[in-house]
């Protein structure tokens, strides 16, 4: 006798199987019409390969599979297709799903079947082909591919291959009158399955001892194999996969995990049966044994089902009064949802319909308070705290939801079948599960975009920073260049004068710092015109900033990556300095274009010089590192140079009187009204459409100079 | 045709919350039954006047709250609260004693929290201590039982005066002090000495052995009916036995009390298997109520021995209503495919920080 173990927790609802055990299973007999939803398994839905009008035959496949986690779907019977169409499918919500509309036409003609009596000459890959074709998805509830569930890894070998025939929701007797029927064909698919997988320890079926009958079958057919049958207290929920591979072998799937992670590979005992018929006789899965219970049915039993058939043609069979029932259950008490109306399919997965008299599953009272008394903690299969939970559910305290392990809890109803307070536990677990999953994907989706938003201003900000600080190397750029030429002579030199350069850069700096602190205390002095002094001092103290930050970003890339920099940068000016050029041209700004002229030359030349120095870069750097650090400190000089010319102009500008500068000021004014005073003279030869804009611009230069001469005289009054 | 569309599980359970307290009540009975046994009508006028009280005050709370007040008394939970109170005040107190004390139980304790559910304090031993503080006198007079000298109780006709007014309780003679003051206040007598005295039975205080032993009886059917599980009860009859083997010294005059002498002496029964096991002040899990009924029970014996109170089942309880959120936290059960229990996985991923 093999060690059972306990799990955690469990309720004893009654039973109420004997109901439906009374008779053997009878063929549920041929509807007018079948309803087959293309959704029929967990994944993708299948996609429909049959027109509508066309005529199918018994078995032939209707829909095949999309993807890998997905089941094809065939036509449980022979007739014609009428529509590809949404339909109300078995689902808690009563939503339309599409399905695939046959009339039948009374014949129930098979397609040719081929099976493989002996199937160890297939290969494993053959034989889960075969499983996958058949379109056999689990037949216990949650109906997963099995082709899927069955492709075992081979870093996760499989020592125990578990069959499940517990059946321990209250009122299903699907699978317990399967095991008394067909025993054999269970059988025979449990043997293609450790085939298929090789379990290295042991082949368990494991059945509660609720059924004496089955068990004594299903022992007799599994004489003289290696597949044991075990058998263990009833208890709800045994007969979840988790808690049977804990009852059969004492080892818990880990939380988020499958049982290969355990080496365990679960089916149900009506999977298995789908398979031996898939495998041997070639037929894939068309029909399943159905339970049709209820005090609302007048005869309660087990039909031979085919898939697609109405609930209601399977309910007028038995009896059924609707005047009686309140409420319709796919599946059993604990787990099943309550159907919406009667015009649904039966589906791979549905093991029961339900229909209990008013008496017999009573609508549930009015909630009370929750008052801990602890009875849920102890019926939980998972040992969860399902008051706790409760408590923080209600509150929308998902992390504390979290930590509590909810997503643990496989949804068994244990826990509200025995509040006192009838509370519907179940329900908000579920509220609060899918609430999480929500959140989830929406902060996945908020840290995509904040991710987003970040790249795009730090892009931004740096090119600003590129802009600026070019901006004003180009303005200096011969300077820059003897600088820089100075400086490479010097590194060269000596390649350790890093320090002693940050050094004389710090000082700089520094100097600039207390000249800008004389210069505001100056300011703050009345004077005749403090602001422009006040104000270019700050101008160069951001350059000096600006330049010392870039100084800082380049010391830090590969003189090669700076110099690809650079050359995008320069091309990218010298791209922009041709647009203005253009733009300039066409507007007859003569003056203007001719210094964009030479702008643009110098970029070309620029760009010509920095390209040689990163060619020559490319063809030495693996040889030369010390070279590399050389070109590196010239690389950074122009932002030093920088630095110096921005403190040049700013002491120039410090020097400089008022009077001073507004006489140069007036100086220039004076060149600009000559040279617009030319062009309009010759715009007006020309008879040019810039006279007017020109005869503008003019007067507005003349006004300018006006003012400025008036200010310089006022100044000089001041100052006599 | 259009069904009723309802989550899973269709089916429930025969325990109602409003059994539940009425199998709490009707296990209270033995304990009831030998109390008026040894003291008198007394008690069985506490609870009926606790109960006319309570039943009106949860009336008119709901009716203030604006819920329906029949569906929430049909709970029974204020029952149980007035019976429980009942019970734990001297018999033949009088009626605005009892009043006092209901009420505070009910518009305090209970609906000034939220009601039914979220009480985080023991509705009848908030009442109880209020009353102990605020009244100590009348709080402390137990009648003689039955046995002991010549006391024999409050009849029917006599409770009721005592409790309306009319009949003077205080005198001596008809009140004396219960086992646990007698020990309290020995200085010389040797435990032999001080088991002759007639505040003492067999084993524990006269007439109080038999009190304990029958309330040990109705809560082993209340564990028998799983209304409770063992952890908290037995976590606090083992903390209290322990404490007092401990401290066991013998048969001198300085001895604090055998573990047999704590068990069945005052409020030890009934607090173990009727107040440390209401399951909304208390502790959630099973381990969490183990700690929870254990530190109770340590916690009564240092009050009984060292406390200026002879008894101390309320004050305990409550002191550990208020450490049952912090007990909470750290006995969170290991969840089924978890390696750790949800608290140790916290704490070490905390260390990894």
């Amino acid at each position: 006798m093999r060690q059972v173990f306990d799990i955690h927790g469990g309720v004893h609802p009654p039973e109420n199987k004997d109901q439906s055990l009374q008779e053997p299973i009878r063929d549920a007999g041929l509807p007018k019409q079948l309803i087959v939803p293309l959704s029929q398994h967990i994944g993708a839905p299948a996609t429909p390969i049959v027109e509508p009008g066309q005529r199918v035959l018994k078995g032939q496949k209707i829909a095949d599979a999309k993807g890998f986690v997905s089941a094809p779907v065939h036509a449980p019977s022979s007739g014609t297709v009428i529509s590809v169409q949404a339909h109300k499918v078995p689902h808690p919500s009563g939503m339309k799903a599409p399905c695939i509309l046959i009339e039948t036409d009374g014949k129930d003609e098979w397609v040719p079947c081929e099976g493989i009596e002996d199937f160890t000459q297939l290969s494993r890959q053959a034989l889960l082909q075969t499983i996958r074709e058949a379109g056999i998805s689990g037949m216990g509830g949650a109906g997963f591919p099995s082709a899927v569930k069955l492709s075992v890894r081979d870093d996760k070998p499989i020592d125990t291959l578990i069959i499940n025939g517990t059946e321990c929701e209250p009122y299903i007797t699907a699978d317990h009158s399967l095991m008394r029927e067909r025993a054999e064909d269970i059988v025979t698919g449990v043997r293609v399955l450790q085939h298929l997988i090789q379990p290295s320890e042991a082949t368990l079926i494991g059945v509660e001892d609720n059924k004496p009958d089955a068990i004594e079958i299903l022992q007799k057919a599994c004489e003289g194999s290696s597949i044991e049958v075990v058998v263990f207290p009833t208890k709800y929920p045994s007969g979840g996969e988790k808690q049977l591979i804990q009852i059969l072998t004492g080892r818990e799937v880990p939380s988020g995990g499958l049982p290969a992670d355990v080496g365990i590979v679960c089916q149900n005992v009506g999977t298995c049966a789908a398979i031996g018929d898939a495998v041997i006789r070639g037929r894939p899965l068309i029909s399943r044994v159905t339970t049709v219970t209820g005090e609302a049915c007048a005869q309660t039993r087990n039909y031979q089902t085919l898939i697609g058939t109405p609930v209601r043609f399977l309910l007028e069979q038995s009896g059924f009064d609707a005047k009686r029932c309140e409420r319709l259950i796919m599946g059993g008490p604990m787990m099943g949802f309550s159907l919406p109306d009667i015009d649904v399919p039966i589906v791979k997965a549905s093991n029961c319909v339900l229909a209990p008299a008013k008496t017999e599953l009573p609508a549930p009272p009015p909630a009370q308070a929750c008052i801990r008394c602890g009875l849920c903690a102890e019926a939980c299969p998972a040992t969860l705290l399902p008051q706790q939970m409760y408590w923080h559910a209600r509150g929308q305290e998902f992390e504390k939801l979290e930590a509590l392990n909810l997503f643990d809890c496989i949804e068994c109803g244990a826990c509200s079948y025995v509040c006192p307070s009838n509370i519907p536990l179940v329900q908000y677990y579920r509220a609060a599960k899918s609430d999480i999953r929500e959140m989830q994907q929406e902060k996945i989706k908020a840290e995509h975009s904040k991710a987003r938003f970040e790249a795009r201003k730090a892009r931004i900000e740096r090119e600003e920073a590129e802009k600026e600080a070019k901006r004003k190397a180009r303005a200096e750029a011969a300077k820059a260049k003897a600088a820089a030429a100075a400086a490479a002579k010097d590194t060269e030199a000596n390649v350790d004068d890093k320090s002693a350069k940050a050094d004389v850069v710090q000082a700089a700096i520094e100097r600039a710092k207390a000249k800008k602190q004389a210069q505001s205390s100056e300011a703050d002095r009345p004077a005749s015109s403090p602001a422009p002094e006040a104000a270019s001092g700050d101008a160069a103290a951001d350059a000096i900033a600006r330049a010392k930050a870039k100084r800082d970003a380049a010391s830090q890339m590969s003189p090669q990556e700076k110099l690809e920099q650079n050359l995008a940068s320069l091309k990218k000016r010298k791209a922009n300095a041709e647009d203005k050029l253009k733009q300039a041209e066409e507007a007859g700004d003569e003056d203007k274009a001719e210094k964009l002229r030479s702008a643009v030359e110098t970029a070309a030349e620029k760009i010509a010089d920095t390209e040689q120095k990163l060619a020559a870069l490319t063809a030495e750097s693996p040889e030369a590192p010390e070279r590399k650090a050389v070109e590196a400190e010239v690389e950074a000089d122009p932002a030093a140079a920088a630095i110096a010319k921005a403190m040049a102009a700013r002491e120039a500008a410090a020097k400089q009187s008022p009077a001073e500068k507004l006489k140069s000021d007036i100086e220039k004014l004076e060149k600009r009204v000559a040279s617009t005073e030319q062009k309009l003279k010759a715009a007006q030869e020309e008879g040019s459409e810039h006279v007017e804009i020109l005869q503008n611009s003019l007067s507005k230069q003349q006004d300018k100079l006006e003012q400025s001469r008036e200010q310089l005289r006022a100044m000089g009054e001041d100052a006599s | 045709m259009a069904f009723m569309t309802i989550t899973s599980p269709h089916a429930h359970g025969p325990m109602t919350t409003a059994k539940i307290m009425q199998l709490v009540v009707l296990a209270t009975l033995p304990g009831v039954f030998v109390m008026t046994w040894f003291f008198g009508f007394g008690t069985l006028v506490n609870i009926a006047v606790a109960a006319i009280v309570s039943l009106s005050l949860e009336a008119l709370m709901m009716k203030m709250r604006g819920r329906p007040a029949s569906f929430y008394l049909k709970d029974y939970s204020a029952l149980v609260t007035a019976v429980l109170l009942g019970i734990a005040l001297p018999p033949g107190s009088p009626w605005w004693l009892i009043a006092v004390g209901a009420g505070s139980s009910i518009v305090l304790a209970k609906h000034l929290y939220g009601g039914m559910g979220y009480n985080p304090f023991n509705p009848a031993m908030v009442g109880y201590v209020i009353l102990l503080i605020s009244f100590p006198v009348e709080m402390t007079q137990w009648l003689t039982p039955r046995g002991a000298v010549e006391g024999a109780g409050l009849g029917p006709l006599e409770a009721l005066r005592a409790c309306f007014g009319g009949l003077d309780i205080t005198v001596d003679g008809v009140t004396m002090a219960t086992p646990l003051d007698v020990l309290k206040q020995n200085q010389a007598l040797t435990m032999d000495a001080l088991y002759q005295q007639p505040a003492f039975g067999d084993w524990a205080g006269a007439g109080w052995e038999w009190v304990n032993l029958a309330f040990l009886a109705g809560g082993l059917y209340l564990l028998y009916r799983r209304v409770y599980t063992w952890h908290a009860p037995i976590g606090m009859l083992i903390g209290l036995g322990l404490a007092a083997a401990l401290f066991y010294r013998g048969d001198g005059s300085d001895s604090l009390g055998s573990p047999l002498f704590h068990w069945f002496s005052g409020a030890t029964m009934l607090g173990a298997f009727f107040i440390v096991t209401d399951p909304v002040s208390s502790a959630v899990s099973n381990r969490g109520r183990l700690v929870f009924g254990f530190s109770i029970g340590v916690l009564i014996f240092l009050i009984r021995s060292w406390g200026n109170y002879p008894d101390a089942v309320a004050f305990s309880v409550l002191l550990l209503n208020f450490a049952a959120p912090f007990i909470d936290h750290y006995t969170q059960p290991r969840t089924y495919g978890h390696a750790k229990s949800g608290n140790a996985k916290r704490s070490s991923a905390q260390e990894k920080d």
